[in-house]
């Protein structure tokens, strides 16, 4: 039924006043999956949520003093000032629900109704909150006065917006196509496969496939794969450089996890899961992470939890190999002589604690290397992380953000951008369509294979 | 049984009750809960020292942030120091502490504590305005923000008001700030004075987590 002129004047009323005569910014819109009831969907987001509850969650719940601080670290308060992007706030209605359900106090809170019953409006609105305007950078962990890990929070936050079917189509249809297909962005193990051979003939580089035994399994990202192939070539030719007998294994290749990101813990394990399974059938040493932050988080720091136990291999970001290869004088360099800039992946350095990696690398290639005011581990993400790129609707938000990214750029002089995750190089290349921006992204492993000695 | 016998008898023995036991319950109650292993590969082991660096470091905020946050920052540090400087450089305090458990140790001159009461009163009250007026404040603060400020501010005021002989007849003042530092007492396992105690828990949680990848805290 199509809305009457009534309807359209109360929904969407006019705007006189301000210099932007118009029609009056739309209330809050939000994504919905599914016809679950509302109660239902309640249910299920508060179960899902408190599932990987546990004694350091709940003491990050009790925790928070409501001093504020945390919006003086996020990127989307310090550009917007608009209060509700303040990072503590985007866990209220989850902390409305943990003080009713589970908190030590909670038949207190029941009793007197002190803490009322989550409702289904309150998540949708929050849905903008929990993924268009979080990144799940972790710059708000490290101002906390009381060390609450927010982003922690706001990952568990969405294994319940998942589970409501309240995420944003974008990347909830990304998630979907990476657990049916074996990637998000269409990188199948078939067209992955005809990648492969045509840069193998293209490069004339050997890029084995499936090889049953291999001391080293090298995964790959799926941006790097349909927008990056340079970076399959990149590695190829560093790994034969090093003189490794590595494979790319079909069954076990896509490191990108969009179930961790959209909030479903069980296709999380599975995405995690064809890894582990893909390095143990081929007796695999090592498993080197690609150019990818949330990767390096979800199979470094969470894929041993997912298997059970400790990994039979190692695990590795590409940047933490490439150091480990140049200090010990495998890795054989001829000097750049650029003043280089490094943006920091949230997730390899702030979260993954993988901060001197690329410096090494850096310093290995001879490279002036002119720090961000406020690089390293404090370094404002670019806003295209926790799949924020993914999403249309926070196009105009995170162009916002990434203006402090340019101004953090620029301000080093340095001649070339540099940094070693493909999302960010997404981001990056995206942003500077869009301002005209004379600086492009540069991937460090590709720095590397350009500069390897003959 | 007056108002002061009050405040000095069953108030004080049944809100120090209200306090431990309240304290102890919350406290077991996050703490007791699953803890699970994690499997992944340490970058580092010194988790404790990890712990216990980070409880301390996050005393200040990193220099990043200390243009963003100085004024909130000065201001809880002149509250929190002030109200130390008054519940225990006082000597009616400490004597009032000797008689509950023995303790005992030296005060500071009245006129300082009065002083540090003064300075205490008006950094409590810009907190309240800032809390008040902050738009992030504003949208975060809840009952227990407002009461736990009311319940820190009212022993400082009548505190002062007793030893200024204002307002009622001393006995009167005097059992009036006794019961609104009980009042305290009950409230504190309740809202968010308990992160007196849960600061250390937080950020050594936090501090530990984060050693063992190797990431800065």
């Amino acid at each position: 039924m199509s809305a009457t002129p009534t309807d359209i004047d109360e929904l969407h009323p006019l705007e006189k006043e301000g210099p932007r005569f118009g029609i009056k910014k739309p209330a809050a819109r939000y994504d919905k999956q599914g016809e679950t009831p509302d109660a239902e969907r309640i249910e299920t987001a508060m179960r899902s949520f408190v599932r990987d509850f546990g004694a350091n969650v709940s003491t990050y719940m009790e925790s928070c003093i409501h001093c504020g601080m945390c919006a003086e670290a996020c990127h989307y308060y310090v550009q917007t000032e608009d209060p509700k992007y303040t990072p503590i706030w985007k866990l209220e209605p989850f902390k409305q629900a943990y003080k009713r359900e589970m908190s030590p106090f909670a038949f207190f809170y029941r009793l007197f109704n002190l803490k009322p019953r989550v409702t289904v409006e309150q998540l949708e609105q929050w849905q903008e909150l929990l993924y268009d305007s979080c990144t799940l950078c972790g710059r708000c962990t490290l101002i906390c006065p009381m060390g609450i890990d927010i982003a922690r929070l706001v990952g568990l936050a969405r294994h319940g917006m998942f589970r409501a079917g309240l995420v944003p189509h974008e990347l909830w249809a990304a998630a979907e196509r990476a657990e049916r297909e074996g990637s998000p962005l269409g990188a199948t193990p078939k067209v992955f496969k005809e990648r492969i051979e045509w840069l193998a003939d293209e490069h004339e580089v050997e890029i084995p496939l499936d090889r049953e035994r291999a001391d080293v399994v090298v995964t790959m990202s799926s941006i790097e794969i349909m927008k990056y192939p340079q970076s399959i070539v990149a590695i190829a030719k560093i790994l034969a450089h090093l003189g490794e007998n590595w494979t790319i294994r079909l069954d076990g290749y896509e490191a990108t996890n969009f179930g961790m990101l959209s909030g479903n813990a069980d296709w999380q394990k599975d995405m995690t899961m064809k890894i582990i399974d893909a390095a143990i059938r081929c007796g695999a040493k090592l498993v080197i992470l690609p150019e990818c932050g949330h990767a390096y988080g979800a199979l470094r720091w969470q894929g041993a939890d997912m298997y059970g136990g400790p990994l039979p291999f190692r695990v590795r970001h590409v940047s933490e190999y490439l150091a480990e290869n140049a200090k010990n004088g495998r890795l054989k360099l001829n000097k750049a002589g650029k003043s280089v800039t490094f943006h920091d992946p949230c997730q390899v350095s702030r979260r993954g604690g993988a901060t001197q990696a690329p410096r090494e690398v850096l310093a290995a290639l001879g490279v002036e290397l002119r720090e961000m005011q406020y690089g390293g581990d404090l370094n404002w993400c670019c806003g295209g992380g926790g799949g924020v790129v993914t999403i249309h609707r926070a196009d105009d938000l995170r162009y916002k953000v990434f203006e402090l990214k340019m101004k953090q750029v620029d301000a080093t002089g340095a001649e070339m951008l540099v940094s070693s995750c493909s999302n960010c190089r997404l981001t990056f290349d995206d942003g500077q369509a869009h301002f005209k921006w004379d600086k492009s992204m540069h991937s460090l492993l590709e720095l590397v294979a350009d500069n390897l000695a003959q | 049984m007056d108002l002061l016998d009050f405040a000095r008898g069953p108030a004080l023995l049944w809100s120090l009750v209200i306090l431990v036991l309240g304290v102890a319950w919350r406290l077991a109650g996050v703490l007791l809960q699953k803890r699970r292993p994690d499997y992944s590969e340490p970058r580092s082991t010194a988790v404790a020292a990890g712990a216990i660096g980070t409880i301390f470091r996050r005393m200040w905020p990193r220099k990043e942030f200390q243009a963003r946050t100085a004024y909130s920052t000065t201001l809880s540090y002149v509250f929190h120091i002030g109200l130390a400087i008054v519940v225990f450089g006082f000597v009616p305090h400490i004597l009032f502490v000797r008689n509950l458990t023995g303790l005992s140790w030296s005060g500071l001159p009245s006129g300082f504590i009065y002083a540090a009461g003064v300075v205490t009163l008006v950094a409590l009250v810009a907190a309240l305005v800032r809390r008040l007026t902050h738009p992030v404040l504003k949208l975060l603060s809840n009952f227990d923000d407002y009461f736990s400020w009311f319940v820190t501010a009212a022993p400082v005021v009548t505190g002062l008001m007793a030893v200024a002989h204002f307002g009622a007849r001393y006995e009167t003042i005097l059992a009036v700030h006794i019961l609104t530092v009980e009042l305290l007492f009950v409230w504190f396992p309740f809202g968010k004075l308990m992160h007196a105690v849960l600061f250390a828990v937080s950020r050594g949680t936090t501090g530990a987590l984060f050693a063992r990848k190797g990431a800065a805290t």
